[in-house]
């Protein structure tokens, strides 16, 4: 305990000494969130600076091992590290899909040689990249997959389309779940492979939504050579790469219900309704708001007894399907409080006043949160049928 | 602190959903119900309880208790959630004996203590005089008579008023109806002349009582705590009340989502179980969700209590008003599931929701709570 305390000292005096005061603000616009990779364009000095010193330490990724250009922390002073940051507002040095998805599977599943390869670079935001799971013809029924990876000698000639591809027009690399088997059933014929977004045959395409912004691109492979190095884990294997994949993007996308923001909905919807004797003037709003808090910090307490279960080896494997579940349903919720609690304000779609739109945007992106990453009718079969174990399920 | 129970805590669950499934299974709750019981429950069963120290396990070890924590009070609540066991629990180990234990003299302590711990004294604490859980909606009046109080008025819900023999009483002494100051405790003998208890026959066939205060003198000496100021010894007995029938609320809801995912398996219609069937898996599985994310509140709350007793009413109020809503849920469902079985006074899953409504109601249901974080909340 005692050591913890100097840890937290120790922290805390080397973030004031390192966190620039422009990267202690909250992140306003997308442009404040930092990806790294090849083509990274820093917004400002000090953002840049930020990553670096971060990823010097392995910060940017604590619990990773030092060789692999993590920090080496222990679960204990990684949770430290986290409350010190938020203690002076420290935004997050770096964003990214290797860090969140690909770096736990690398350190699960890879091989020693793509380990040293990949890992540092993810911790130091030298590499973006992007996740090739879903297709036009498979979302939920994602073991459907039909883009083929052929036995080439060396190499895998990679034919076919990716969709929900997040930021792969900005991706430096991608890891790719690929058809290796075409006659095994469904599951028994995946390949997780790696490769290079510059390779020769790789093109994306943009896709809008409904928020106006275009975070998800379309992206094809024609006859594309893989070097067979590149294969993670076994040859059609790839299945249970993807699984333990998608339970850490459950776990990320679940987190979102818990997130703490500064002011409390109630706080913010005051400020637009107004107040009666201290009270929201319109009651049912406020009803349903203090219904919302109550479950979001109950939510936050079953995150932190999932955590606390996953340390005695006591958390079910299926339970990030929960997460994800109820995360995201409580954050659909929370938007749907915001904008009427934002009322007519909340509908502006550009212009400072509304920063570009931002109320009503981030209300529109919200309602993806319950279908990528598997979709919560999906969670739902999860839970039946591994956790309840319920017939035919 | 961890969210998961240690292992003294699980051995004690262990240890205590064993005996009541062998000596206080649901037939016994039955039993009393169908022989209309005069007291509503067992003392056989009581001296049990004593016997294993459930009767004192809050109170300190100084005064014969076991001086275990919220947690554990908790485990045992939980446990006679699972088999909907009436006893003077909660209304004589937790609220009667917090009360004391915080507010007493030394005096008091010794007096009142070490007798409950024994089993020699069933007490219980009279605050409500309305329909609605109100703690600061106080008509009841003490008004100084010489050296002593004169009580007039009357309680509802008491939780084992009709065969407590010390009943704590919130009066006011000072200010009105609403207010949070001018309210005092009183320790009334229940033989007190004056005094008059009726039962009150409730949907679960648990137990409590009106109360009636008319002239009712009581000695300054019986003040327990400070006059004109109960309100925090009243909210902190209040708020070991609300954890405590969160964690029952826990244990009832467990239940009764255990029996209907093992009938979800075994009924089957249109020649397959029901459980093979999406509109009831989801249902299933969400509801699985919410008994999960309340069981992470209300442990927490009784940790909170634990730690830092004197804090601990923001997340009471978010356990309570979430196993109130869950375990509503939970015993809606399970009727449901069962279908026409469910409806039969035969089978015990309607026992389920008929005690998930009391425990709804008791210290405040869920729109209490929520309207109490909001003013927390300032909004």
């Amino acid at each position: 305990m005692e050591n913890l305390e100097n840890f937290r000292e120790e922290t805390r005096a080397w973030l004031e000494a390192n966190c620039p005061p422009e990267m202690r603000r909250p992140a306003q616009t997308e442009d404040d969130t930092c990806w790294g990779g090849r083509h990274a364009v820093f917004q400002s000095d000090a953002q840049r600076l930020w990553l670096e010193r971060m990823g010097a330490k392995g910060w940017t990724v604590p619990e990773w091992p030092r060789e692999y250009g993590g920090g080496g922390l222990s679960r204990d002073e990684a949770k430290i590290l986290r409350q010190e940051m938020r203690a002076l507002n420290c935004r997050s040095p770096l964003d990214s899909f290797g860090i969140w998805m690909l770096g736990p599977a690398l350190l699960k599943y890879g091989s020693e040689e793509q380990k040293h390869e990949h890992l540092p670079k993810i911790a130091r935001g030298e590499i973006r990249w992007c996740q090739g799971y879903s297709e036009p013809g498979s979302g939920s029924d994602l073991a459907s997959l039909q883009t083929r990876a052929e036995d080439k000698g060396d190499n895998f000639l990679v034919n076919g389309s990716k969709i929900w591809t997040s930021y792969a027009d900005k991706a430096d690399w991608i890891f790719c779940l690929v058809r290796t088997d075409p006659n095994a059933p469904k599951h028994e014929g995946i390949s997780f492979v790696l490769f290079d977004m510059e390779s020769p045959g790789v093109s994306t395409k943009p896709i809008t939504l409904i928020s106006g912004a275009s975070p998800f691109c379309q992206t094809f492979f024609d006859d594309v050579l893989v070097p067979k190095a590149n294969l993670v884990g076994k040859l059609n294997k790839g299945w249970d790469i993807a699984k333990y994949l998608l339970t850490h993007e459950r776990d990320m996308i679940g987190g979102m219900g818990g997130t703490t923001e500064s002011r409390s909905l109630g706080q913010v919807a005051s400020d637009s309704v107004g107040t009666d004797n201290g009270m929201l003037a319109d009651t049912v709003l406020r009803g349903q708001i203090a219904a919302f808090e109550i479950d979001a910090h109950a939510f936050r307490l079953a995150m932190d007894r999932v955590g606390d279960m996953a340390k005695v080896g006591k958390a079910h494997p299926a339970i990030s399907s929960l997460l994800k579940y109820y995360g995201t349903e409580l954050n659909k919720r929370r938007m749907e409080l915001v904008m009427s609690a934002g009322g007519t304000d909340a509908l502006e779609w550009e212009g400072e006043r509304s920063r570009e739109g931002r109320t009503a945007r981030a209300w529109l992106r919200s309602k993806a949160n319950s279908i990528e990453g598997g979709t919560s009718e999906v969670q739902l079969n999860i839970i039946a049928k591994r956790i309840l174990g319920l017939p035919g399920a | 602190m961890a969210l998961v129970l240690n292992d003294e805590q699980t051995m004690l669950r262990d240890n205590a959903r064993g005996f009541l499934a062998k000596n206080a299974p649901i037939a016994h709750l039955r039993a009393l119900r169908d022989n209309r019981d005069a007291d509503g429950f067992s003392r056989a069963l009581w001296k049990d309880f004593v016997e294993m120290g459930w009767a004192g396990i809050l109170v300190p070890q100084d005064y014969g208790g076991l001086g275990l924590g919220h947690v554990e009070a908790g485990v045992v609540m939980e446990e006679l959630g699972h088999t909907l066991t009436p006893s003077p629990f909660l209304s004589t180990a937790l609220l009667a004996a917090t009360a004391i234990a915080r507010a007493g003299s030394e005096k008091e302590k010794r007096k009142y203590l070490p007798k409950i711990v024994a089993g020699e004294l069933i007490a219980t604490l009279a605050v409500d005089e309305t329909a609605k859980h109100h703690p600061d909606n106080i008509a009841t009046s003490a008004a100084r008579a010489g050296n002593n109080f004169r009580l007039n008025g009357a309680k509802s819900f008491v939780i084992d008023g009709h065969v407590a023999d010390l009943l704590i009483v919130v009066a006011r002494t000072a200010d009105k109806p609403g207010d949070t100051t001018g309210l005092t405790l009183f320790l009334v003998d229940a033989h007190t002349p004056g005094v008059r208890a009726e039962r009150t026959p409730i949907v679960d066939s648990h137990n409590a009582a009106r109360l009636t205060f008319e002239d009712v003198n009581v000695s300054s000496d019986n003040v327990l705590g400070k006059v004109d100021d109960a309100w925090n010894v009243l909210e902190g007995a209040l708020n070991v009340g609300r954890a405590a029938v969160a964690a029952e609320m826990v244990g009832a809801s467990e239940e009764a989502f255990s029996r209907t995912v093992a009938y979800l398996k075994e009924r089957k219609q249109f020649g397959k179980a029901i459980g093979e069937f999406q509109a009831l898996q989801h249902r299933a599985a969400h509801l699985y969700c919410e008994l999960e994310v309340t069981r992470a509140a209300v442990l927490k709350a009784l940790q909170t209590l634990d730690d830092s007793y004197d804090s601990a009413g923001p997340i009471v109020s978010v356990a309570k008003a979430r196993a109130g809503l869950s375990a509503t849920l939970a015993v809606q469902e399970a009727v449901q599931m069962h279908g026409g079985i469910g409806m039969t006074d035969e089978f015990d899953i309607g026992l389920f929701m008929k005690r998930v409504r009391v425990g709804q109601e008791l210290f405040g249901d869920s729109n209490f709570h929520a309207d109490r974080l909001a003013r927390l909340n300032r909004y």
